[in-house]
């Protein structure tokens, strides 16, 4: 009997599923005529709408480097807001092509979602924001505090782990989104709002005085964040993967959105496979040759992304850190192209 | 087969095929086939299609450790807790709030309706208007109206408005002191429900001597005294066996005592207001189809007004609102599942929420959910059928 509700209830999802084959993502993609990206329905920096309604910030500009890479154009992508809560789900479905929406790697999503982490294009990590008034200079100082979480996000799990760890008594508000869980913290409802840092920094300009919170110095988790497919495409798992590293690669080799043309010329052997002067390395991604210069052309390399969207020329002001290029003391490293 | 042998009238033998009765179970023996069929290919597609997708599936999840943490627990529970659990607790407090809830609306509607159809202008005016307002404002605004109301108006814990008898009130909730038994309660138990018992042996004995002599009892009065003394004196007589935690000034909130969070007073707040508008209608409908004769018949009888609402139209009206009462519950019961959306960690928000997003089982948790909420439906159903058998007319 329990099989057969069960039964019931799954019918109609089951054919959803059946019919969102996942092999030749690229084909399809190419069919349709547009990538469409599952996006962070509000984090400045990372995936917003502006009042004119056009997607910015840098997981923004990755789903751009992708189409820019396949259909030398980087505004043939769609993107669809989706909560912590829907992404996975909406991803594992065929909903969207891939999922850039900071998003954690961790072991049990890619061991049970039936989803693969193609990169990491942003490294973070967990921290808290508390209103000045409380006096907390420490997350150690948190003992007995209220803290606001949005659900369906690694941070709910953190925060159990990090005061459990450190033997502290706490009390959690879940919500299901994060404007709400914000809006409960902004009108006093916890002592501390937590999420990635990156988040953090975007969400204190979001408050009513942003002035009065400050983001506590302790990072109490790894957050790596980045694009996310589907298991059982390796050539889309591939593109996805490459379109990262070339963007990193182009910044290690100087290559940038105004100079591009004249490196065309470059004698280094780097470069030239990097740009398709040399090789058929776009080819054997089921791109042109030329897809390194269609994505600088459009969007920069990594840094200039990085800049724009999250570091010192936007209002976030975020600090390269981590995510500095292996050679200038970060983690971004790419593996050549060769 | 017996009968038919030695039965000697020779009825028209019909062919099986031909008898309506067998033709009637074969067809619906079909269609069980064919659901029953659909069933099975839709749950060996589902499963085949997730096993090739890597995705996980079935129940192994339920004793793993949760690793989160929930605001109200009704049980005790920690992020060590097993995600069953925390099934538990989201179920629990799914319960906790549909309960009160129906508890305030029913009250709430039962004295708006009734100010609906009073004779003075203005009160029946000013429920008339809170009536169309609740009712026409989609629950999830009212809730977060609600939610909003509560935490704009209070005041920050550090300064909590304190209300006499050491209760506390701030944007972190209610938080009154917490009892605590210290010695022996069980006797004052007890002596409650022999107050209860003596108080029903007394009522019926009061009617059975009021038909055979006509003579009334003071049954309130005794009642009262049976039902709140009794217990009173045994436990002042037994020493006063329950303590009482107080809430204290901590650095960020109030510890200790009993916390009644701002989202459960939101939720409770909400859904008996919206509710209680449809019931206020319910129970006003009820009223008015009782025909008029009744009224008048009973003032003839010379029975006061009071009454006569409670013998004679009461009653009467019960069997018109009863069902329809029913489904408001239940729909009550259902949107308590909005709780997620105020932070109230209801069974959705447990378990459909973080439970689904951390396992990515959404299949095996949607099912669970809806066999809850739909054994919710069944007993509530049953209970209120009970109760509308009890108070339907007997016909003779």
């Amino acid at each position: 009997m329990k099989k057969l509700i069960l039964a019931a209830v799954i019918s109609a999802a089951s054919f959803g599923i059946a019919t969102a084959a996942s092999a030749g993502t690229l084909d399809n993609v190419k069919q349709k005529g547009q990538v469409v990206c599952g996006a962070n329905p509000g984090t400045a920096g990372f995936g917003v709408p502006d009042q004119q309604g056009n997607w910015t910030g840098l997981d923004v500009e990755y789903c751009r480097a992708i189409a820019a890479a396949i259909f030398n154009d980087p505004t043939k992508a769609k993107f669809v807001p989706l909560s912590s809560k829907d992404r996975f789900t909406a991803l594992a479905s065929g909903e969207v092509d891939v999922l850039i929406r900071n998003s954690t790697w961790t072991m049990s999503r890619e061991t049970t979602l039936g989803i693969i982490w193609a990169g990491i294009n942003y490294y973070d990590g967990q921290g808290f924001i508390v209103n000045n008034k409380l006096g907390v200079k420490s997350a150690k100082e948190l003992n007995g505090a209220t803290i606001c979480v949005q659900q369906g996000t690694t941070t709910e799990l953190n925060v159990a782990d990090y005061f459990r760890a450190n033997k502290m008594e706490y009390k959690v508000v879940t919500f299901g989104t994060s404007e709400e869980a914000l809006k409960a913290y902004d009108s006093g409802r916890c002592d501390s709002y937590t999420t990635d840092r990156s988040g953090l920094a975007a969400d204190r300009l979001s408050m009513t005085k942003p002035d009065d919170h400050t983001i506590l110095p302790e990072i109490i988790s790894k957050e790596p964040l980045g694009p996310v497919v589907r298991q059982g495409d390796d050539q889309w798992l591939n593109l996805v993967k490459w379109v990262h590293n070339a963007l990193l690669i182009s910044e290690e080799l100087g290559v940038t959105k105004a100079n591009v043309d004249e490196m065309m010329k470059s004698e280094n052997p780097e470069i030239k496979r990097l740009l398709g002067v040399e090789g058929k390395f776009g080819e054997s991604l089921g791109l042109s040759n030329a897809w390194v210069v269609q994505i600088v052309k459009a969007l920069g390399n990594y840094g200039e992304v990085f800049d724009r969207n999250v570091g010192p020329s936007s209002p976030l002001k975020l600090v390269r850190g981590s995510n500095a290029l292996w050679n200038q003391g970060g983690l971004q490293y790419a593996p050549p192209i060769r | 087969m017996s009968s038919q042998i030695s039965g000697s009238h020779a009825t028209a033998k019909v062919v099986f095929y031909n008898d309506p009765k067998f033709r009637s179970r074969f067809a619906q023996f079909l269609l069980l086939v064919a659901i029953g069929l659909f069933a099975y290919f839709a749950y060996e597609n589902t499963s085949e299609n997730l096993r090739k997708r890597n995705i996980a599936q079935g129940f192994g999840f339920w004793d793993v450790e949760a690793g989160f943490d929930i605001s109200q627990t009704l049980i005790a529970y920690s992020a060590a807790s097993s995600y069953g659990r925390a099934f538990w607790v989201g179920l629990l407090n799914t319960l906790l709030v549909s309960l009160v809830s129906i508890f305030f609306a029913t009250i709430l509607g039962f004295i708006i309706g009734i100010l609906r159809l009073s004779r003075n202008w203005i009160v029946s005016r000013l429920a008339g208007i809170y009536i169309e307002v609740f009712r026409n404002i989609p629950l999830l605004l009212i809730l977060y109206f609600w939610y909003g109301a509560v935490l704009g108006a209070l005041p920050e814990p550090r300064d909590s408005l304190a209300i006499p008898g050491d209760i506390w009130l701030n944007n972190r909730g209610l938080l009154v002191p917490r009892p605590l038994i210290t010695g022996d309660i069980l006797y004052t138990v007890a002596a409650l429900g022999i107050g209860i018992i003596g108080a029903y042996i007394l009522a019926r004995f009061a009617r059975r001597r009021q038909a055979e002599t006509g003579e009334r009892l003071p049954v309130g009065w005794i009642s009262t005294v049976l039902i709140l003394g009794l217990p009173l004196l045994v436990y002042l007589g037994v020493g006063t066996p329950l303590g009482f935690d107080f809430p204290e000034k901590g650095r960020f909130n109030l510890t200790g005592g009993l916390n009644l969070a701002p989202e459960f007073v939101a939720m409770v707040v909400g859904l008996s207001t919206y509710t209680s508008a449809f019931i206020a209608e319910t129970i006003r409908a009820g009223v008015l189809a009782v025909s008029k004769g009744q009224t008048e018949a009973s003032q003839a009888l010379g029975l006061s007004r009071g009454q006569t609402l409670r013998l004679v139209v009461v009653p009467q009206a019960l069997r018109v609102i009863v069902p329809p009462l029913n489904s408001e519950y239940l729909s009550l019961t259902k949107n308590s599942s909005l709780g997620v959306s105020i932070g109230y960690p209801d069974l959705v928000n447990v378990f459909t929420g973080t439970v689904l997003n951390q396992t990515g089982q959404a299949i095996e948790m949607v099912s669970v959910t809806m066999l809850v909420y739909l054994t919710f439906s069944l007993l509530t159903s049953a209970f209120m059928n009970w109760f509308n058998k009890r108070v339907a007319l007997v016909e003779r």
